[in-house]
């Protein structure tokens, strides 16, 4: 496992309940990398600014090399540690992988991100968030259940764990449990989750957060509502 | 400009004239010298619905690439296809570190701005909170990308994002840019680096060609 390593160790700057970098924790883990993992709970963190003035997270530090936005730290770590391949050989297989991430990254995850429900909140309405989030990620269901619908196996694309399962596993996590998204017409993606929560590697990174998060942050219905 | 691949079955792309993604796929094809089959689909008009397209394209994305039996969706998944498959003039540079420079750039765009622009999004704003509250919407979240990019690419960038070549980023940037100034006014002045790479974009015959206007769907009048 040690045949693709950094020879310094390597630094995430991470945030626990951020999809984006439980991708990255996902492929680092599969890949037997070892890193040195920086939770960053705040945004504007100096030490995350110092190291990437973007101030986005995940970030990477490999070395001397710096890389954020979780597409291509994992695009990164595919092509310098190959081992456990994170993209089929087969060229049609690896569009599919290609896509199901985009659609996760493109069309469903920047539109139910925290910060963004928040502002959507802030300008349309409190009540708006959770429809606003709910109504961005089935329209991404729908999409990925056609997509996979010839091609899944026992995971998103075929038997083994590839791109597109590190993408769906974390945004199902939060549909499901953070939105609450009804998953009736979405049967497959809802197998998918099951066999994500029975995977040891998976059920590594959706383990319970650091208690010094703000969990309330996260919290988009209201349990005593009538 | 024939491509050796010019005596099979001529690749189509159902493309619509206004649509960055689709503009960054027409600029890869031109860039590897493809002679392909424009296929338009009216956004506006909700074509990318219609019965004949979904068959072809369950998912109802636009752009779609068809070469031969396969069918692809996603500007990224098309462009990284078409750089697997058809390797002349290659669309990411040799080395690691510039490769995953592209990677961010393009996804800065393609997750971080365009998604906040798309009609469905703009059409909600519009009707939640009023026909006001578009622009500044818009200008908010193209200008944090904007400003996240000239970051990036401010130890990176030669005559174009990532050096003196058109690579993976030129591609993503370059409808962004077009879009943000053409469609929505926006003021460029804080954004220099990216404002001399609109410059130079409009310079290549791959992206002129590529442009909007210069699509067979873009309305005459």
């Amino acid at each position: 496992m040690e045949e693709g390593n950094s020879t310094t160790m390597m630094k995430l700057y991470s945030h626990p309940m951020s999809s984006c970098s439980r991708r990255v924790r996902l492929a680092l883990y599969l890949k037997g990398l070892n890193y040195e993992c920086i939770n960053i709970t705040s945004i504007g963190d100096p030490e995350l600014l110092k190291v990437n003035p973007m101030g986005y997270v995940p970030a990477l530090v490999d070395g001397t090399t710096v890389v954020s936005d979780s597409y291509a730290i994992l695009l990164y770590l595919e092509e310098k540690y190959p081992q456990h391949a994170l993209l089929p050989q087969d060229i049609m297989k690896k569009s599919i992988n290609y896509q199901a991430a985009s659609i996760v990254s493109s069309s469903i995850q920047p539109l139910q991100n925290t910060t963004l429900v928040h502002y959507i909140g802030e300008i349309v309405s409190p009540d708006e968030k959770l429809p606003w989030a709910q109504y961005h990620i089935r329209k991404g269901f729908v999409a990925l259940e056609k997509l996979l619908a010839n091609h899944a196996g026992k995971y998103a694309t075929g038997d083994e764990i590839y791109l597109a399962d590190l993408y769906l596993a974390p945004q199902l996590d939060n549909a499901i449990n953070r939105f609450k998204l009804d998953m009736t017409e979405f049967p497959l993606l809802l197998k998918l989750y099951k066999i994500y929560c029975e995977t040891p590697s998976f059920q590594q990174i959706f383990a319970e957060p650091p208690q010094q998060i703000d969990k309330s942050l996260f919290n988009f219905t209201k349990p005593q509502e009538a | 400009m024939t491509s050796s691949v010019e005596s099979a079955k001529k690749l189509e792309l159902y493309s619509y004239h206004r649509s960055s993604c689709s503009f960054r796929v027409r600029i890869a094809l031109n860039l590897k010298g493809f002679d392909y089959e424009y296929k338009p689909v009216n956004l506006l008009k909700g074509e990318q619905k219609s019965p004949e397209f979904l068959k072809l394209n369950p998912i109802g994305y636009v752009p779609a690439l068809v070469d031969g039996d396969l069918v692809i969706a996603d500007s990224f998944a098309i462009i990284m296809y078409l750089e697997d498959k058809y390797p002349q003039h290659p669309l990411l540079p040799p080395d690691l570190e510039k490769r995953a420079i592209n990677y961010q750039a393009a996804n800065i765009v393609s997750a971080s701005i365009q998604p906040l622009q798309n009609l469905d999004v703009l059409n909600y704003i519009e009707e939640k909170v009023g026909p006001e509250a578009k622009m500044p919407w818009v200008q908010k979240h193209i200008g944090k990308g904007f400003a996240a990019l000239e970051k990036l690419l401010k130890n990176h960038a030669g005559k174009y994002a990532t050096g003196d070549e058109v690579f993976l980023a030129d591609l993503f940037l370059a409808p962004q840019i077009h879009g943000a100034i053409k469609r929505f006014n926006f003021d460029m002045t804080p954004y220099p680096l990216l404002a001399r790479l609109h410059e130079a974009y409009m310079q290549v015959p791959a992206i002129q060609d590529a442009l909007p206007e210069n699509q067979p769907d873009y309305p005459s009048t």
